[in-house]
């Protein structure tokens, strides 16, 4: 029975997306906040920043919907570790950590339900841009491979998020750890400005931001402009992000205290 | 230097697993003079007495080990056997190494040194094949509030992988031999303290394991919900499963424990059945209810050359408690000569000593004190 193939390491993670995507469907004050926030986002920032950026807030609503959704799932990465950090103050974790399940699947099953998340969360955004003026122009196809870009990098980030929720194992802390790393790399970004008009110091760290290549990516495709480099740049960072925080995290997992 | 020839076979029977009194009657046959024996026997380090398990008969057996964060010692060198088929607890005040003790057991901890082996598992070596054959509830484990009874225990049976349709089977059982058929289909944080608790031991309990863990199963219950948890937990007992309880609560230990491993910062102190571990205090003890509470400190003074050890005055109360073999032969006498003395006493009873007066003479405080 103890004996592992990957179709156990496989049911494991079902149960554990299962049993996160139920959460989702009894406490539908979590869906709401995180549907409230990208929504309050889209809305500021198109109608705030737009008339002073551009000159008509439908040219800018076209820049800005593919950046706010990769900041979305970028800030939705954070609920990954604070998430974990309930389990372990709420004796979950052990309880997991008792089972003979496979070592990765409470951490796994908790990232893919993070993704299926962004999913929902994607399509309400683009509702909501679609009603004040954003369209896609350029083809659904490449759109969709935009936001399956955008989940990806999601996925990768979770698993940062995964490391320091097992490490800080506290909610709190998780959650305000979270914003430390997670602020300067949203802002110091593509996501609200073209990087051209940052200082130069900035200019630098904000070319090379993988949040920026993402983006870069998920509004070319979506403009019709051209992907460049920017894909090689972005799913290397993705990779790499995973290559290294998901043995971090599953390590940090089998030696919770 | 040449041992002693009675060292060597003492070394000897010990480790073949005979104890003190069949040594002592052994060496005293073999024409041995018995003072010269106990001094022997007392004056060296032999290897403790592991308790009465035979090696086939254990399902835990723990050697040696120690686990330390940083400079603190959570556990110092412990070595114990639990007997298949019994109810043991780790009896201790918080912070004395129990939940460590578990988790380490559990394969939620690695300890810093030492080895353990639950159910013909290593802890370190067989961990996922252990994981498949125990069960753990208690403050080390819990249930998901966000789900239902139902969903909580069908999800912990396919963890264990189960297939879907024996994980339903059993969880239906389960919740029906726990009388949480009624809530099984609402969220956890709707059910009071003890159904939580039930629910818990429920989820621990989906496989029938063979070694179960109960961590503090009943702290923070009130006190009906506590006995009827006493009484699921005998049930289990009976059903063949081995248990392995913690508790701070001398009544708990007493009610439920076949065996009890006293466990104090971080070392077992003495272990026992019940009555064993009573009898380690020595006799009786004799308690004195004084009419009048000041007269207490009195009252020890004259009492004091009757015991074996100094009595205990507690001027609070007027009780005075003082532990004595010599029983009823001394009653009479202290009390003709409070009588002289001028001393009324409201009551006297001679009674066979608590937990709570072991373990105070043990560790020398209370068991719910914390370090």
């Amino acid at each position: 029975m103890a004996s592992h193939s990957s179709f156990t390491t496989f049911s494991d993670i079902t149960v554990m997306v299962k049993r996160n995507l139920l959460h989702y469907k009894r406490l539908p004050q979590l869906i709401v906040f995180t549907f409230i926030q990208p929504v309050m986002f889209v809305l500021l920032f198109a109608y705030v920043f737009g008339g002073a950026i551009k000159n008509s807030s439908t040219d800018y609503i076209q820049f800005l919907l593919p950046g706010i959704i990769v900041q979305t799932v970028l800030f939705g990465s954070m609920m990954t570790g604070v998430a974990l950090a309930q389990d372990v103050a709420g004796g979950m974790i052990d309880r997991f950590r008792s089972l003979p399940m496979d070592r990765s699947a409470v951490l796994a099953g908790r990232t893919i339900s993070e993704a299926i998340r962004n999913i929902f969360v994607m399509v309400v955004m683009v509702g909501v841009g679609y009603i004040i003026g954003f369209r896609v122009d350029h083809g659904i196809i490449n759109f969709a491979l935009g936001l399956l870009l955008a989940m990806l990098f999601g996925f990768a980030f979770s698993w940062v998020s995964a490391a320091i929720g097992l490490a800080v194992k506290n909610v709190e802390t998780a959650q305000s750890a979270g914003f430390v790393w997670v602020f300067p790399l949203a802002f110091a970004s593509s996501i609200f400005v073209p990087t051209a008009t940052l200082p130069k110091a900035l200019k630098i760290f904000a070319e090379h931001n993988p949040i920026s290549y993402t983006v870069n990516v998920v509004r070319a495709l979506s403009l019709g402009t051209p992907v460049g480099n920017n894909i090689w740049y972005a799913l290397a960072w993705i990779v790499g992000i995973l290559i290294i925080f998901v043995p971090l995290a599953v390590n940090r997992y089998r030696k919770i205290t | 230097m040449e041992k002693h020839p009675v060292t060597k076979y003492i070394e000897e029977s010990k480790n073949s697993g005979l104890t003190n009194v069949q040594i002592v009657q052994a060496l005293a046959d073999a024409g041995w003079r018995t003072h010269e024996i106990l001094e022997i026997l007392l004056n060296h380090n032999f290897p403790q007495e592991s308790g009465p398990v035979a090696p086939s008969e254990a399902i835990i057996s723990v050697s040696g080990v120690s686990k330390t964060y940083g400079k603190v010692k959570a556990l110092d060198d412990v070595t114990l056997q639990v007997k298949r088929g019994s109810i043991t607890a780790l009896l201790g005040p918080n912070g004395a190494g129990k939940t460590t003790l578990v988790k380490i057991l559990t394969t939620l901890l690695p300890p810093t040194s030492g080895t353990a082996e639950v159910a013909g598992f290593d802890v370190a070596r067989d961990a996922q094949a252990l994981r498949g054959s125990i069960g753990l509830a208690g403050q080390s484990a819990s249930v998901d509030p966000i789900l239902t009874g139902r969903e909580n225990l069908e999800m912990v049976g396919r963890l264990y992988h189960l297939t879907k349709k024996e994980a339903k089977a059993r969880a239906g059982e389960l919740l029906k031999q726990f009388e949480l058929e009624e809530a099984a289909d609402r969220s956890a944080k709707t059910y009071s303290g003890g159904m939580r608790r039930r629910l818990d031991l429920a989820a621990s309990l989906i496989i029938k394991p063979k070694m179960l863990f109960l961590d503090e199963p009943t702290s923070g219950l009130d006190p009906r919900s506590r006995f009827s948890m006493w009484n699921v937990i005998r049930e289990l007992v009976a059903d063949g499963t081995t248990l392995l309880l913690t508790t701070q609560y001398l009544e708990e230990a007493d009610q439920l424990a076949d065996y009890i491993f006293v466990i104090d910062r971080g070392q077992i102190i003495a272990q026992g059945t019940v009555d064993e571990l009573k009898r380690q205090t020595g006799g009786d003890v004799l308690e004195l209810h004084l009419a009048k509470h000041d007269d207490a400190m009195r009252a020890a003074e004259i009492v004091a050359p009757y015991g074996d050890a100094k009595p205990h005055a507690d001027p609070g109360s007027g009780v005075v408690t003082m532990s004595t073999d010599k029983g009823a032969a001394i009653l009479v006498e202290v009390v003709r000569r409070f009588d002289a003395e001028g001393l009324k006493l409201s009551d006297v009873l001679l009674r066979r000593p608590s937990l709570d007066d072991v373990f105070m003479k043990l560790t020398g405080h209370t068991a719910e004190e914390n370090n």
